[in-house]
């Protein structure tokens, strides 16, 4: 895609996915996928349900291998590696690439130990130390001043925007490169997901931030590069605002605009 | 009806149903309620029984004295206490952490439809519906006929292999009604399987398994048959679990069935003593399963 080149000419990439094949079984779901992912931005996927939108994002943190029957062929290269063919440990990937999930899913243990356990995989940091990380993931947050006098109750008592907030610190506090969100704001009401947008906007300063969304608006605000998918394939990828405003083809178009969808 | 237009059904013809509706609702009513009734009475008469009988026999040295000779004033049920406390927990030691990594396996490991997991899931369903003194039979086989003396040790024995498949059942279940976006979460963050199971799926399912195990030893602690053919019974005090081992549920048995008024009432006041405990533990594991 030349637009596409020109448009990414001026960033740094972070990852690069070549010709990327998924099956679901015998069901292909993605389509030779091939697109560019810049450093420290938001990339927005799009499209209609079962367009391969959320596949594509779970490929990017071989999250689809929990499950025997899905397979991914071709590259993702992260930082000029490729992830699906790695002799890395998954999880040293995983903890490179963190994944925030359409609902939030609190594991059943202190608010202070949902942001621990991830952050004690990989270090063996001092109390303090710990004590330090938890209050920065959930300022990173914005949720420390809604939590700090509740460390020790459960996660699960939070409210469902507070704790999809619990589940983005609990992501940033393993301190990974890529952060990719699946429909996070799917189940939460207007007040909260403007709580999420804002966070993501302040995310993309230290990290590379991909998301899926179902939602144009929230693409449009959020986002520096939009992708457009329709059945497992690519069309369209390019600036959000020349996505938004002069798509370049034609059933983008058509589906930003709401006659198809 | 006319085509085109959809007109409301006439007054009296809703009235007619509804009044139909409210019929048949009172009659199923009272039909389910003479059939709760019904079992009620069962339930409160053995309990009633249990009460009565049981309290008139009890008394501080029902604790604290062995099982008595036929037709003697004192004696108690002590070494049949111990015995079966002995017994029933060190079962349940020896069967719940078996039973627990075997429901792990079969939750976490065995979904894949790997013949091994289906056929351990299939030899569970038929241990736990195996009736008791079939594997009191089987226990009795290969330790008592070999070892030539009943003992203690095969009562245990016994009774966890009665264990074990409740253990199995309630551990997989309840790992199964974790919700996989739980398992996807924590592998995101980079931990492994093992991690991913003993921090955060066995512990959102801990109520639900600790509930399984007082279950499944509120159910041995009334066995009989597994314990008439491998502990038997003993009139002495022992807490040797290679010797026969005096326990509740045989000398109930043994007590009740007999001509004698005292040993008769031991029987009634180990019937309590037993309905106590299994009534307890019920409480417990309410109590528990309503905490998650």
């Amino acid at each position: 895609m030349d637009t596409a080149a020109a448009t990414l000419a001026n960033e740094r990439i972070k990852m690069d996915v070549r010709d990327l094949n998924f099956y679901y079984g015998k069901f292909q779901a993605l389509k030779s996928i091939t697109l560019r992912i810049p450093e420290k931005k938001v990339t927005a996927f799009i499209g209609p349900s079962g367009c391969g939108k959320s596949t594509l994002l779970r490929v990017f943190n071989r999250m689809f291998e929990l499950y025997p029957e899905q397979r991914a062929e071709g590259q993702v290269n992260v930082d000029g590696q490729n992830i699906l063919t790695s002799k890395d440990d998954v999880a040293l990937i995983r903890a490179k690439i963190g994944m925030i999930f359409q609902k939030p899913t609190p594991f059943p243990m202190s608010i202070y130990d949902n942001i621990a356990f991830g952050v004690r995989l990989f270090e063996s940091l001092s109390r303090s130390a710990m004590d330090d990380r938890v209050e920065w993931a959930l300022k990173k947050a914005a949720l420390w001043n809604e939590v700090k006098d509740k460390l020790t109750q459960t996660g699960t008592s939070l409210s469902g925007g507070q704790q999809q907030r619990l589940c983005i610190a609990r992501g940033i506090a393993v301190k990974p490169e890529i952060i990719l969100f699946d429909e996070p704001c799917s189940a939460l009401d207007p007040i909260s997901t403007a709580k999420i947008e804002e966070l993501i906007d302040e995310l993309k300063h230290d990290y590379t931030v991909a998301i899926v969304t179902h939602n144009m608006q929230q693409a449009a605000r959020v986002s520096d590069y939009t992708a457009y998918m329709y059945l497992g394939e690519m069309i369209e990828f390019g600036d959000t605002d020349q996505i938004f405003v002069k798509p370049a083809r034609k059933e983008t178009e058509d589906y930003i605009t709401g006659r198809f969808g | 009806m006319s085509s085109g237009t959809v007109s409301p059904p006439r007054a009296d013809y809703r009235l007619r149903l509804h009044r139909r509706r409210k019929f048949v609702n009172a009659v199923a009513l009272a039909l389910s309620l003479a059939a709760m009734a019904f079992g009620i009475v069962w339930l409160i008469w053995i309990l009633w029984d249990t009460l009565t009988l049981g309290v008139k026999g009890l008394s501080w040295q029902v604790l604290t004295e062995s099982t008595p000779p036929p037709n003697v004033e004192d004696g108690g049920l002590g070494n049949a206490i111990v015995g079966s406390l002995i017994m029933v927990l060190s079962a349940t030691a020896l069967a719940t952490p078996i039973g627990i990594l075997a429901g792990i396996y079969l939750a976490e490991y065995g979904q894949r439809g790997g013949w091994f997991a289906q056929a351990t899931r299939f030899i569970n369903d038929i241990l736990l519906s195996a009736p008791s003194i079939v594997i009191g039979l089987f226990v009795y086989a290969i330790v008592v006929a070999s070892t030539r003396t009943f003992s203690g040790y095969a009562g245990v024995l016994a009774l966890a292999l009665i264990v074990v498949p409740v253990v199995v059942r309630t551990t997989e279940n309840m790992l199964s009604l974790i919700p996989n976006a739980l398992r996807e979460a924590a592998v995101a963050l980079g931990a492994p399987k093992w991690v991913m199971i003993m921090r955060v799926t066995l512990k959102a399912a801990r109520a639900g398994v600790v509930t399984g195990v007082l279950l499944a030893l509120a159910r041995i602690a009334g066995e009989t048959a597994p314990l008439l053919f491998t502990a038997l019974s003993n009139q002495f005090f022992s807490a040797d679990l290679g010797q026969p081992m005096a326990n509740l549920p045989v000398t109930i048995f043994k007590f009740a069935m007999s001509p004698f008024s005292n040993w008769q009432q031991l029987a009634w006041a180990g019937v309590f003593l037993i309905t106590l405990g299994v009534l307890a533990l019920n409480i417990l594991a309410r109590v528990l399963f309503r905490q998650k």
